[in-house]
């Protein structure tokens, strides 16, 4: 397969949107002007922007905790987004679902989680539909590590599989089940070892290269659309942040030397390098791009702290969609 | 009752809004006929459950589908309650209108995180966009010697959790209209099937017709005394209404037909012109739908009562095996009659 120049300069876009909009959030987590808990997903950008950018517009995901990457990589709105995380009325939610629930129906994008394993068994309803109508979309469910564990997970998987849907399964490892190292919450090595036992085929791939995630998301999609059934992607990568909130060293479950090491390893970086090599961007055409970002980020910020709250009246809508309360 | 005899020796029980001389329909086979029919209208429509497709669920109420509809419209899917959950739930976010079956009311609480977590909080967290279509059927209620774990009645549980509808059919007309509002309502509902019900046969128009979720309806008119009863438990108050206007004690029967939404206004009603009101339900006093019943109308209704609001219901205890612990268990027209007659 050809990774054209366009798919070079795409796939950076789409993780220096996440990236951007992620530090900014984690400087405004940490200045107590977002509230509520925040799940940043920096370090692993190269994950949701592979595989998104595989993806047609409407082929549906469902996401995590750690869902904002999900959604940006797919095309997702700052103003929205950043409303969202302020509670306010111009979010995503209306201010009503805040990070853990931020979803995009014109997206497909079906929603973060807060409860992990759980967007697993909704694509699975997603993918039954596109079976169903035959209209040739697939869905893609990420997940982390961690959320192989649950059952959810394996009822989704041999579900999926025994119905033959047309739906990927991505896995996100970085190696952290929350505060809980992997070795200590399974007794396998690889998580892709799971896909074997539903019957379905998977790789393994570097997660911090989106290069070689799209490779391999691109090459399973097209299986999938073809209707070979689910496959399983497992994607090593690492969270350079805490699992929650900011910081991300001097943390009592794992060495700085370890994040320092991964660090060299930031997608964005190995990315960057790639894009000078190839001569598709020089390092001042690098900057440019990161500026330009960076104002619409900071054009957000700006927006959210602009809009209003929800009205108190509103606490009551949505909750049935005919209206009605009991 | 075997599970296989459902469509025999329906007892002919009488229905609430019917006549006798006019086609009679079994509880269970109104469900196969209403299903049959709106996937007839819809495509959208499917159903997925264990044992929904070949077999024709355990109890036989979705025979015959998979044969007509075939085995994509009609699922069979793994023991796997939490994905059939997701199943309905991501499906009907895509804009299908899943029907998909838990075998026994027990069994929500493995799905409990899809339905409570999920399912109904949806639209609501991701700010009014997504619709949910979706509607889950499931056995609840005792009496077969199905012991703890196939018995229970849990909707007050459901009940509890904004973004639900709980409707509880308690005659094959409700089964069929009931039935028929909720696939066509564009929010998440239980629809719960009483076992113990299914070979009851009453009048059921032979076209589809939608009954109102959150309209209760007055079975029974009387002057002295509100009974409140969900699920089968109408056929029990009916038969304490019997009884007790041998007394000469006037019983009011109201059936709310849907337990979430809850048509408190004609209860309060009711009440307004009884001055007196018992509920009965089939699930455990504590907690039960009938506290809640009760808490509104002292709120809105304080004035009209003249004793203490009554409950009837199951004593707090896991659902007994044997027959004889479990007819103690189950309200019945006697429990219910004695309990009018204790208001003080």
């Amino acid at each position: 397969m050809e990774v054209t120049d366009e798919i070079l300069i795409d796939l950076y876009k789409r993780m220096v949107r996440v990236r951007l909009f992620e530090e900014e959030a984690g400087r405004l987590a940490e200045s107590a002007r977002l509230p509520g808990f925040l799940h940043l997903y920096v370090g692993e950008e190269a994950v949701a922007a592979g595989v998104c950018a595989a993806l047609k517009n409407e082929d549906q995901i469902t996401s995590t905790h750690r869902g904002h990457g999900h959604l940006l990589a797919k095309g997702g709105d700052f103003n929205r987004m950043m409303a969202e995380l302020m509670g306010k009325a111009t979010g995503y939610c209306n201010g009503k679902g805040g990070s853990m629930h931020i979803c995009d129906l014109d997206l497909a994008m079906l929603g973060a989680n807060g409860i992990v394993g759980a967007g697993v068994p909704i694509s699975v309803g997603a993918a039954y539909a596109n079976k169903l109508t035959s209209n040739g979309l697939i869905s893609v469910s990420f997940f982390g590590d961690g959320a192989t564990n649950i059952g959810a997970f394996h009822e989704a998987a041999n579900m999926a599989a025994a119905l033959s849907l047309p739906m990927l399964f991505v896995c996100e490892n970085n190696e952290y089940a929350e505060y809980s190292p992997r070795h200590k919450t399974m007794a396998i090595a690889d998580v892709i070892e799971r896909a074997a036992a539903y019957g379905f085929p998977g790789a393994i791939v570097d997660g911090m290269d989106s290069v070689a995630v799209f490779e391999a998301a691109t090459l399973a999609i097209e299986k999938i659309r073809n209707g070979e059934g689910p496959m399983m992607l497992e994607c090593k990568t690492y969270r350079f942040y805490d699992h929650v909130g900011v910081k991300g060293t001097a943390s009592n479950y794992r060495t700085d030397e370890e994040v320092e090491e991964m660090r060299k390893r930031d997608p964005l970086v190995i990315h960057e390098a790639r894009l000078v090599e190839s001569g598709v961007m020089n390092d001042e055409e690098i900057q440019a791009f990161k500026d330009e970002i960076q104002k619409e980020v900071d054009a957000s910020v700006e927006f959210a702290e602009q809009s209003p709250f929800p009205e108190s009246d509103d606490i009551l809508v949505d909750v049935y969609t005919n209206g009605g309360v009991s | 009752m075997s599970p296989d005899n459902i469509f025999e020796g329906a007892s002919g029980s009488e229905n609430s809004e019917s006549n006798s001389g006019e086609r009679k329909l079994g509880y269970g086979a109104a469900v196969v006929e209403t299903m049959a029919q709106i996937m007839r209208e819809d495509e959208s429509v499917f159903l997925a459950g264990e044992d929904v497709g070949a077999h024709g669920g355990v109890f036989g109420y979705f025979r015959g589908l998979q044969p007509e509809f075939g085995d994509e419209r009609v699922v069979d899917t793994p023991i796997a309650e939490q994905a059939i959950i997701g199943l309905g739930i991501g499906a009907a976010v895509q804009g299908m209108r899943p029907v998909v079956d838990l075998m026994f009311m027990d069994f929500i609480c493995v799905a409990m995180d899809q339905i409570a977590n999920q399912a109904a909080k949806l639209k609501y967290m991701f700010g009014g966009g997504a619709k949910l279509p979706l509607t889950i059927t499931t056995a609840g209620g005792a009496g077969l010697s199905a012991a703890a774990q196939h018995s229970q009645s849990l909707e007050a549980m459901l009940c509890h959790i904004p973004g639900l509808k709980v409707a509880m059919p308690s005659d094959a007309y409700e089964v069929k209209g009931l039935l028929t509002s909720c696939i066509r309502e564009d929010n998440p509902t239980v629809f719960i099937i009483n076992k113990r019900k299914l070979a009851d046969a009453c009048h059921v128009p032979e076209e589809l017709f939608e009954i109102p979720l959150g309209k209760g309806h007055i079975f029974r008119e009387g002057s002295d005394v509100t009974l409140v009863a969900i699920g089968r438990m109408v056929d029990e108050a009916r038969g304490a209404a019997d009884i007790l206007s041998e007394e000469g004690i006037d019983c009011e029967l109201i059936n709310p037909r849907t337990v979430q939404p809850l048509d408190i206004d004609l209860i309060v009603e009711s009440v307004s012109k009884t001055g007196n009101l018992v509920i009965v339900h089939e699930a455990v006093r504590f907690g039960g739908i009938g506290a809640e019943i009760a808490a509104q109308i002292q709120e809105e209704a304080f004035d009209y009562l003249d004793a203490p609001i009554g409950r009837v219901a199951a004593p707090f205890s896991p659902i007994p095996f044997s027959p004889v612990l479990e007819k103690q268990y189950v309200p019945d027209a006697e429990r219910i009659a004695a309990g009018v007659r204790n208001l003080s």
